[in-house]
């Protein structure tokens, strides 16, 4: 028994190449059977949320089953750095012409995102009895993405329940654009390079446009996931200081 | 050889990440700022040029191929390492706050994608629909290179 667990942890990564080897494998099958209704790639992220979610539980730790020493290499393989160069990798090919058809509508995307994520993240804060302005930019923060959250609520001094909600709202919204994004796909009018840009800087999570493109149309993954990367760095400038502003302006 | 491709990918996204924390900073925060945009860009562009003058060899573009197509089982390893517990866990807030944001910017994708010239949609996937980007994107002219 010994042997087999050294077996499977000497060489973490190359376990996580077979552990996500099956699972592609099972996600193809499984699409066989719904008659390729549902992409393959779409039933694999959910089954790789799923793993997270038990791995997380068994665990009580924040990186789902890589927490699991036998899977310790899924978070490698998953892991910013594969993620991000596997992205620029998507850009070999891609028509400069449509990124430049895409270049105005993105950039849109983003700031009226920004200020609508924003927004939202704040009234319901302030819905929710959090009145100070403080409080409501940093949970605003946090429903631009996970990592603006935090950023905002350590610039202005939030404490650290509020913090933990901001991140909690960034996490809730990473993961629903993972699910939702194959299913409101058609009827959003996403199957274009220029609407997968707004997607990108609309949705403003790098990890979650990564899995909602992957699982609705791989084609589409540079464009998206171009504006999604600026959206996280735009938000740490902006929200702390001119969107702190206007919620003092607001409320104050 | 392979790895001129991958170290043009790898160059390009040195590059990329310093040019992200040096906006950060001038801007005042620390944080890369678009890094991973700014190397894709340049993997467009660069790619491209070497393409045009037939300096890209087939291997060299087969070591991006490579990660392109390693695209999905990586998104799908990202997956098994989400917070997702965090996440059921949120409560309420964390929830209306959530999904908020995400419904509001479904609804903007069509009005914002308007003010772009017109983007044709992408031809249906065929039934291998688990295609990479790139074996899709590249032109006929450039898989010609040798």
């Amino acid at each position: 028994m010994d042997i087999l667990v050294q077996a499977v942890s000497k060489y973490p990564l190359v376990t996580a190449f077979v552990v996500v080897g099956l699972i592609m494998w099972v996600s193809t099958y499984i699409g066989k059977i719904f008659n390729n209704r549902i992409h393959a790639s779409a039933i694999a992220i959910v089954i790789g949320l799923l793993l997270a979610f038990v791995g997380g539980k068994y665990t009580g730790g924040k990186h789902g089953i890589s927490d699991v020493g036998l899977f310790a290499g899924i978070g490698l393989m998953g892991g910013s750095v594969f993620r991000d160069f596997a992205i620029v990798a998507t850009a070999f090919g891609v028509k400069l012409e449509e990124l430049k058809k895409a270049g105005v509508p993105g950039v849109v995307a983003l700031v009226v995102s920004m200020i609508l994520s924003t927004a939202i993240g704040a009234a319901t804060a302030y819905a929710f009895g959090y009145t100070n302005p403080v409080d409501m930019a940093t949970i605003g923060g946090g429903a631009a993405t996970f990592i603006v959250g935090p950023v905002t609520g350590a610039a202005l001094g939030a404490s650290s329940e509020v913090i933990a909600l901001s991140v909690a709202a960034g996490v809730v919204k990473s993961i629903s654009v993972m699910i939702l994004t194959p299913f409101l796909a058609k009827m959003a009018g996403l199957n274009n390079p220029a609407a997968a840009a707004v997607y990108g800087g609309l949705m403003g999570t790098t990890s979650g446009t990564a899995a909602g493109l992957a699982a609705t149309d791989p084609r589409l993954v540079p464009y998206g996931a171009m504006t999604a990367t600026f959206y996280t760095g735009f938000g740490c400038l902006v929200v702390p200081s001119i969107g702190y502003a206007a919620i003092v302006a607001l409320v104050g | 050889m392979v790895i001129y491709g991958l170290a043009l990918m790898g160059g390009c996204m040195i590059v990329g990440t310093g040019l992200g924390y040096l906006i950060g900073h001038l801007v005042g925060i620390d944080a890369n700022v678009g890094g991973v945009g700014i190397a894709m860009l340049l993997l467009v562009i660069i790619s491209r040029q070497l393409m045009d003058k037939e300096q890209l060899s087939k291997l060299a573009q087969d070591g991006i191929m490579f990660w392109s197509a390693m695209y999905i089982p990586i998104v799908v390893a990202m997956c098994a390492r989400q917070n997702v517990v965090a996440a059921f866990d949120a409560g309420a807030l964390a929830f209306v706050a959530g999904l908020g944001a995400v419904f509001a910017g479904f609804l903007l994708i069509r009005p914002i994608a308007a003010l772009s010239p017109k983007s044709d949609p992408l031809p249906p996937l065929d039934a291998d629909n688990a295609a990479p980007a790139a074996t899709v994107a590249v032109p006929e002219s450039a898989k010609e290179v040798k």
